[in-house]
């Protein structure tokens, strides 16, 4: 106890007295701490815009065309294939979900957004948080999520305009806006729902795609009695219905196409970012041990223990690192008010405090050879009597 | 002047350099009593550093016993001689004296503190001790805003403040000139007598010897000479004795 209270004296002594060098070091490790955070913030924010939709999906699993290797965009399915799927034991309920681009054209500035079409009160519906479902049919009504609203200011009681290549030519459709969402980014763009016949009309589509008025979808969301049993039911799925293959939600969203090689490119960026920070915390504290290894000589001539000596070199490490964590925590908070909602910027909490615990732990651990190198300079040595 | 504070019996300490063993400090014995400033002198290689290297419990001999308030140091583990040096001995250096981001108080303090002794009245006494050494008006002062003189009385009242059984001081005068190395090593003698402390000085500066009660004189690890009567001591003291 007396050692920790004389380490922290000199550690907390020491840093008010250099405050200027150490505020600069803590400065550094602010840089490093905003850095590390936003790249933390920018791999969730690039994961839920790729994935926020399917991960919120009200199902357990999956349904694809055989052999498309578990990829949404390589998958088309037969219209009939989704009435097969609800006939089998232990399925509660399965939605066709039908995807494409499109663009909303009467903003100001033009707006791409995903457009899914999807089966009111059936998997892959999005519970509505204002207004209502659209009608089945060739209804033209949208649901649109948070994401667009937030962009673009439309209100439920709006009518868009969006704009679709079909053929060779650009068709407007006029769609009113019906019901308002959560987020539900996918492929990392904000999303409008509409009732699958009218995703066929209005969608853009190929020549030889004008001539058919059936839609196909992508891909088929299967909610399970028993949730659990997504093992059992997959197989079961794939015995009964022919021509496809079935997987759960994670599979599903870790063969969004560029999913994962972008976060572990995100992931590894952050990796580097705090090896980084590993080195410069370290230069900085063996740079600083070896200007003082007099001063050390005599502390531990006069008594002072090598706990002491290495217990103050610890402390002083921790309260500079979290000292400039906290400044970098506070830049990143104030960074990220003014960041307009199109950088795909999210800040997770558990994602954030995983940054913040390895950043808190980067400096005892760049400073480790600083403080073992103190633990052991001899006094005699230090202050050249031997 | 009365109990030894401080006993070298038959002391050696020798080093191997390049396959030769070198002796440098060979077979010295000699007490300093409590309230005994004693110098230590010779030439340079002649082992004076060395001995005040063991005597501060910072080297280990390669026989013979020293005896520190009664306290074999041979007998000692590393942290039971961190103890000692606590405790028992105060020390003052040629530089790098105090520690640089403490004020003159706080290095002083810092002694108590290391011994768990800092209340009230140990701050009083650190006080009373700097105003005696004319740094009243720099309690607050950081090392590098004193000269060094009050940069080695700061560094002396360190040394004694916990009332060590022995005080020890290696070339405490080096880099100060003439006029403030006397006055350094004058305050430093009375404060050694008034307080009862066994002082022992290593100084290559002769004529530091005239505030010593006793001069030891060393030569290629030998003590080859004591002078204790005084007048013997002035005379080496004023270079009249080599």
């Amino acid at each position: 106890m007396k050692s920790v209270s004389l380490a922290t004296y000199l550690a907390v002594k020491e840093v008010i007295r250099n405050r200027g060098r150490f505020l600069l070091v803590a400065l550094v490790i602010a840089l490093i701490t905003l850095l590390v955070l936003f790249i933390a913030a920018l791999g969730e924010g690039l994961a839920t815009g790729n994935r926020q939709y399917v991960a919120n999906l009200d199902a357990q699993l999956i349904v694809f065309l055989e052999k498309s290797d578990y990829v949404i965009t390589a998958s088309r399915l037969e219209t009939k294939t989704v009435k097969s799927i609800r006939r089998v034991k232990g399925v509660d309920d399965a939605g066709a979900i039908y995807t494409s681009n499109t663009e909303i054209v009467s903003l100001a500035e033009p707006l791409k957004v995903s457009m899914l079409g999807v089966e009111p009160g059936r998997p892959g519906m999005p519970t509505i948080l204002e207004g209502r479902e659209f009608r089945t049919g060739e209804a033209r009504e949208t649901v649109i999520d948070r994401n667009v609203a937030l962009r673009s200011g439309i209100q439920v009681g709006d009518l868009i305009e969006i704009r679709s290549t079909q053929g060779t030519e650009d068709e407007f459709f006029e769609l009113e806006v019906v019901g308002l969402v959560d987020g539900q980014s996918y492929f990392f763009q904000p999303t409008i729902f509409v009732p699958p016949a009218t995703w066929e009309k209005i969608r853009p589509q190929s020549e030889s795609e004008l001539t058919s008025d059936t839609p196909f979808p992508s891909i088929i969301a299967v909610r399970l009695v028993e949730p659990s049993q997504t093992d059992v039911m997959s197989a079961l799925l794939m015995e009964k219905v022919s021509n496809i293959e079935v997987t759960d939600i994670e599979t599903t969203i870790n063969n969004i196409p560029g999913y994962s090689a972008q976060q572990g490119t995100v992931q590894t960026q952050g990796i580097f970012t705090l090896l980084i920070g590993i080195l410069v915390i370290g230069g900085f504290f063996q740079i600083q041990i070896l200007q003082k290894v007099p001063q050390i000589g005599v502390l531990k001539a006069i008594g002072a223990s090598n706990g002491v000596v290495g217990l103050s070199a610890v402390m002083q490490i921790i309260l500079v690192t979290a000292l400039g964590v906290g400044i970098g925590g506070g830049l990143t908070y104030l960074f990220s008010l003014g960041f307009p909602p199109t950088i795909p910027l999210t800040f997770n909490g558990e994602r954030s405090l995983i940054a913040v615990i390895l950043l808190l732990l980067i400096g005892p651990f760049g400073g480790m050879v600083s403080i073992i190198y103190a633990v052991r300079i001899e006094p005699l040595k230090a202050l050249r009597l031997g | 002047m009365s109990n030894v504070a401080l006993e070298v019996r038959d002391l050696v300490k020798s080093f191997s350099l390049d396959g030769a063993t070198i002796q440098a400090v060979d077979h010295v014995s000699f007490q300093v009593k409590s309230g005994e400033f004693v110098a230590l002198v010779g030439p340079s290689g002649s082992g004076k550093t060395t001995m005040l290297s063991i005597l501060a419990a910072l080297l280990t001999p390669t026989s013979g016993q020293v005896l520190i308030d009664g306290q074999d140091l041979a007998q000692m583990n590393e942290k039971q001689r961190v103890k000692l040096r606590r405790e028992k001995i105060g020390f003052t250096f040629q530089s790098n004296n105090l520690i640089p981001y403490l004020s003159a108080r706080e290095n002083v303090e810092f002694m108590l503190r290391l011994n768990g002794n800092l209340d009230r009245a140990a701050r009083l006494r650190s006080d009373e001790l700097l105003a005696r050494l004319g740094l009243a008006e720099r309690l607050h002062n950081l090392p590098a805003q004193m000269s060094g003189g009050q940069q080695q009385r700061v560094a002396i009242a360190r040394a004694l403040i916990h009332n060590p059984a022995v005080v020890l001081a290696d070339e405490p005068t080096a880099s100060l000139d003439t006029e403030r190395a006397f006055q350094v090593v004058e305050t430093f003698a009375n404060l050694i007598h008034e307080n009862e402390r066994a002082g022992i000085i290593v100084t290559h500066d002769l004529r530091m010897c005239q505030f010593v009660d006793r001069v030891l004189q060393m030569q290629d690890g030998k003590l080859v000479r004591i002078y204790e009567d005084k007048k013997e001591i002035l005379e080496l003291a004023r270079g009249t004795i080599h």
